[in-house]
């Protein structure tokens, strides 16, 4: 069906669709309508979910997790400081190896207090072993919750998922939003070590040396087999329903000589400056990067690259950059922009790409005065 | 089979028998009790089973479960040295 909607109702429209036994969240600032919306579907019996308005988003995941080892699905959603906050149980959920289904609305850190756009947030939980997505349209929100479920629960992941979504520029802009009749398509959710009341067990409990580093392992045997898993399972989607992804999402890379390299909605704006860079004569390519964790293969040899940083490590550099630099051994030309909302028009990532400088970093807007 | 995550089954810790730790003792007044089930909901060591008997060889006579019953049909009795 053919629609419109906002990123946070189309992820709320795909959690609808998946019907998660058991959602919980915490509905404060930097919380979306995302749950506002889910709840609303429990309150008026669209969905038939266990809905539990916790206390704060550290009970949030714990409740979750709590729900999933039973064996039930679960979901939640949050944002910026509300995913700092649950930070512990983050953890806790992939190293207890339940497939929740998480969505975080990607916001900025205070102080000082903002609400708009920038990765640092995700950013600060990229080594806790969840599976890490970013999405750049409302399409795009919708279709990848979805397949998050299937990936998340497939028996060689089992792991949680992340899936990322900017704050206002795409959380709360209207798009065209075309839902599916997902049949089959998840199929249901088996938990290998769900609770079993007749065989009572502790679960992560005290695990010496001598132990624990095989479980650290186990978590990233699964990371590395969910690359498979995420490829069938995004080939099954594009069969049955037509729209097809990938780990990364290529605009004219094949004969380009130089590459620029973001996630999240700056990628889909920096598409609009490569037609305005080809026009020029200038054989420009986008790189949008949807899988950051497990973290895909990238072909960039040959090629000038440029970044564009939507957070920062201080004292380091651009997160994505040094992902980029480490594992193509390239040297990007890494601009941090958009950091809290910061506006970048495709005007801006034109000029990014035709001034650019590899092996140097170029904080956008900044100027001597500031 | 492939273990994901650590699991382990309940059973006598290294400590050994607990219990031996307890000053006070959960002692049931049979007449008070109305088997409601609180005292095994709430013990933390699950040293209450489902016929609401107490394992004195685990009980750390917490009092949780004096605590939470609404009979006040268990007493915490010292201990004799």
């Amino acid at each position: 069906m053919l629609t419109i909607a906002t990123g946070n109702k189309a992820v709320a429209a795909a959690v609808k669709q998946v019907s998660p036994e058991v959602i919980a969240a915490y509905p404060i600032t930097p919380q979306t309508e995302i749950v506002e919306q889910i709840a609303e579907y429990v309150t008026n019996g669209e969905l038939k979910s266990q809905y539990i308005p916790v206390e704060s988003e550290h009970s949030a995941m714990a409740a979750c997790i709590g729900a999933s080892i039973t064996g039930a699905r679960t979901f939640t959603a949050t944002s910026s400081h509300g995913l700092l906050y649950m930070h512990e149980m983050v953890n806790w959920a992939a190293g207890g190896r339940l497939p929740i289904v998480m969505a975080n609305v990607n916001r900025a850190l205070g102080p000082g207090w903002n609400i708009w756009a920038e990765h640092t947030d995700s950013m600060q939980e990229r080594d806790t072993g969840w599976l890490q997505v970013y999405v750049s349209t409302v399409q795009e929100a919708y279709d990848t919750t979805l397949m998050a479920f299937r990936i998340a629960e497939h028996h060689e992941v089992l792991l949680p998922v992340m899936v990322n979504l900017d704050g206002f520029s795409l959380s709360h802009i209207n798009q065209s939003l075309e839902t599916v009749e997902l049949g089959d398509f998840i199929p249901p959710l088996r938990l290998p070590h769900a609770i079993d009341v007749k065989n009572p067990r502790g679960y992560g409990p005290l695990t010496g040396p001598e132990e624990y580093f095989k479980f650290r392992w186990d978590i990233e045997r699964s990371m590395r087999d969910s690359v498979k898993v995420i490829e069938s399972t995004e080939k099954d989607f594009s069969q049955r329903f037509g729209r097809s992804y990938g780990f990364t999402d290529d605009y004219q890379c094949e004969d380009a000589d130089v590459v620029i390299v973001s996630m999240g909605t700056i990628g889909k704006e920096a598409e609009v400056a490569i037609d305005l860079l080809r026009k020029e004569g200038i054989r420009a390519g986008s790189m949008r990067i949807r899988w950051f964790r497990p973290f895909p293969k990238l072909d960039l040899s040959g090629r000038d690259v440029v970044v564009i940083d939507r957070d920062y490590s201080f004292g380091y550099g651009g997160i994505l950059a040094e992902a980029v630099r480490s594992t193509c051994r390239a040297e990007p030309y890494s601009v941090i922009a958009g950091l809290g909302g910061q506006e970048v028009t495709y005007d801006d990532i034109a000029g990014f790409i035709q001034g650019r400088r590899p092996g140097e970093e170029y904080w956008f807007g900044v100027t001597p005065d500031v | 089979m492939r273990q994901r995550l650590a699991m382990s089954k309940p059973g006598i810790g290294a400590c050994g028998k607990t219990g031996s730790w307890r000053v006070f003792r959960p002692v049931v007044d049979q007449e008070k009790c109305n088997q409601c089930g609180l005292c095994e909901m709430y013990c933390p060591d699950q040293a209450i089973n489902e016929e609401l008997e107490i394992d004195l060889g685990f009980c750390k006579g917490c009092g949780i479960c004096a605590n939470e019953c609404p009979k006040k049909a268990i007493a915490m009795v010292r201990e004799e040295k």
